[in-house]
């Protein structure tokens, strides 16, 4: 890939907790307009490896982002309950003072209105009182608030029904293409890997396979991944 | 209690409670409501020295408890305690230091607050401190509150959460140091944690949950404190009765 392409470089990404090795020499690369899917097990140091793109934890290794590189995050999870006092209009507040930013990246994930008829009956609304594919949209819709180059997904474990996964990544495709938007994301269903992603990285305490997914996810990495017989995987190469 | 003695005390009840009120909501927030609570028991260390050798009681809880804060602080970045098993070991053992030494007849003015003999210094210093703590914690209100919804994602937009959280405890630190003037180091937690609840039943978002908060924070110290005055109880049990009752009446007007 030429270096004007290419957005992120990782290499020989090593990182340990104490004594606690999460994982060791990791090395892939994301161009620009890219989908990059990371799988693994629960543990894997998926998250982690998310945390260190960010800068967020110590690591060894070299993790070089394009200069001017502006990331957009997706946690998986917020810590807010129902009773927790902050309102989906404040949470956007935290990052941006203007209406017209707040209503376009609302209405690019997909809650349509003008101002008036948002803050009627989403702004008002307790961020805690959201569901969870609700949630997940004013997630990404805050992260692009600044119209990021990449944005780093991480996927919820649960929570959401498969309806509302399905249009979650539809709608990431969408501003993927729409905006030449970068993406890495962190999945738990292969489906999703195998439809929109154009690399994957198999994590399991070190680099299991790196590649296009339908040429390395391969029944030998599923088990070196997930261990055991995995039945789980597509045939498709010459066959 | 003389006239201008009250009115002292109305003006330290009113800004301390204002500020408590308003630093309450944070601490609420951010599940350290207990922290508040026993960080007012490791003042009493301070507070006693103070008795003891004459300077204001204020200047040494401050002390206590910036000691506190700080080992606490750098205790927790080296080693894997909690938060809470730590700040559990301070205040149980500055709490006993502090019932030690604190000379007898002092004692209960320094477990319940003592805001009667207020003079005209320490009601300008309660004020200038309810102030700068009030201005402060606004400055970083928004940024604690979304590191408290995610740490991750508040770092991941260029938030300096550790100093952030660094300065809020020493906010914390000076109006526990201020409370226990009006309600004592026994019932310091209850000025920061009642009336940050009874705004918490009655908010969906966060303008009105601090305003909330605040507004009876000043209510229920200024309140208590005349109350007591007319009552001719000690003030700080006053203060607590009435920010308890602020909260069961906010219980009825609970949304959902």
């Amino acid at each position: 890939m030429s270096e004007d392409k290419k957005i992120l470089e990782v290499k020989d990404l090593s990182v340990s907790f104490d004594d606690f090795n999460v994982f060791h020499d990791v090395n892939f690369e994301v161009g620009r307009g890219e989908v990059v899917a990371i799988v693994g097990p629960n543990g894997s140091g998926k998250s982690v490896l998310f945390r260190a793109l960010l800068r967020l934890l110590n690591y060894q290794g070299t993790i070089h982002w394009a200069k001017h590189t502006k990331i957009g995050y997706v946690p998986q999870k917020l810590f807010v309950d129902n009773q927790f006092p902050v309102s989906v209009g404040d949470f956007f507040s935290f990052k941006t003072k203007s209406k017209e930013v707040v209503i376009e990246a609302l209405n690019s994930v997909g809650f349509a209105g003008d101002f008036n008829q948002l803050k009627k009956h989403l702004l008002h609304k307790k961020l805690g009182a959201l569901s969870g594919g609700q949630l997940q949209r004013i997630l990404i819709a805050w992260s692009i608030l600044n119209k990021p180059d990449i944005l780093l997904f991480d996927e919820p474990t649960s929570g959401i029904d498969v309806g509302g996964e399905e249009t979650i990544y539809n709608l990431l495709h969408k501003l993927q293409t729409h905006s030449n938007l970068s993406i890495i994301l962190i999945s738990h269903d292969l489906n999703i890997v195998y439809k929109y992603a154009d690399k994957v990285l198999c994590l399991n305490k070190e680099m299991v396979c790196y590649g296009a997914p339908h040429e390395v996810l391969d029944p030998q990495s599923l088990s070196q991944l997930y261990g055991g017989e995995t039945k789980f995987y597509q045939h498709q190469h010459g066959e | 209690m003389e006239n201008s003695v009250l009115t002292y005390s109305l003006i330290v009840g009113a800004f301390v409670g204002l500020a408590s009120g308003y630093l309450g909501s944070l601490m609420v927030l951010r599940r350290m409501a207990l922290v508040g609570d026993a960080l007012s028991h490791v003042a009493l260390p301070g507070l006693a020295l103070g008795l003891l050798w004459n300077f204001p009681p204020f200047f040494g809880a401050f002390g206590a408890l910036l000691i506190a804060i700080v080992l606490i602080w750098l205790i927790e970045n080296r080693t894997k305690l909690s938060t809470e098993t730590l700040v559990g070991i301070f205040f149980t053992l500055s709490l006993s230091i502090g019932l030690l030494i604190t000379p007898e007849p002092e004692l209960l003015e320094a477990l319940f607050g003592d805001i009667a003999k207020t003079t005209p210094l320490e009601t300008f210093l309660a004020v200038v401190f309810s102030l700068i703590a009030i201005i402060t914690v606004s400055k970083i209100y928004n940024r604690l509150v979304l590191g408290t919804i995610s740490n991750d994602l508040a770092s991941s937009i260029g938030i300096r959460t550790k100093k952030i959280d660094f300065i809020f405890l020493l906010i914390v630190a000076l109006i526990v140091a201020l409370g226990i003037k009006i309600v004592g180091s026994l019932l310091m937690g209850a000025l920061v944690i009642i009336p940050a609840a009874a705004a918490k039943n009655l908010s969906r978002n966060l303008s009105t949950y601090s305003g909330f908060s605040a507004l009876f924070g000043l209510l229920s110290a200024a309140g208590g404190v005349y109350l007591a005055s007319h009552l001719g109880f000690s003030p700080g049990p006053i203060v607590v009765l009435t920010s308890s009752a602020v909260f069961f009446i906010s219980l009825i007007f609970k949304r959902a």
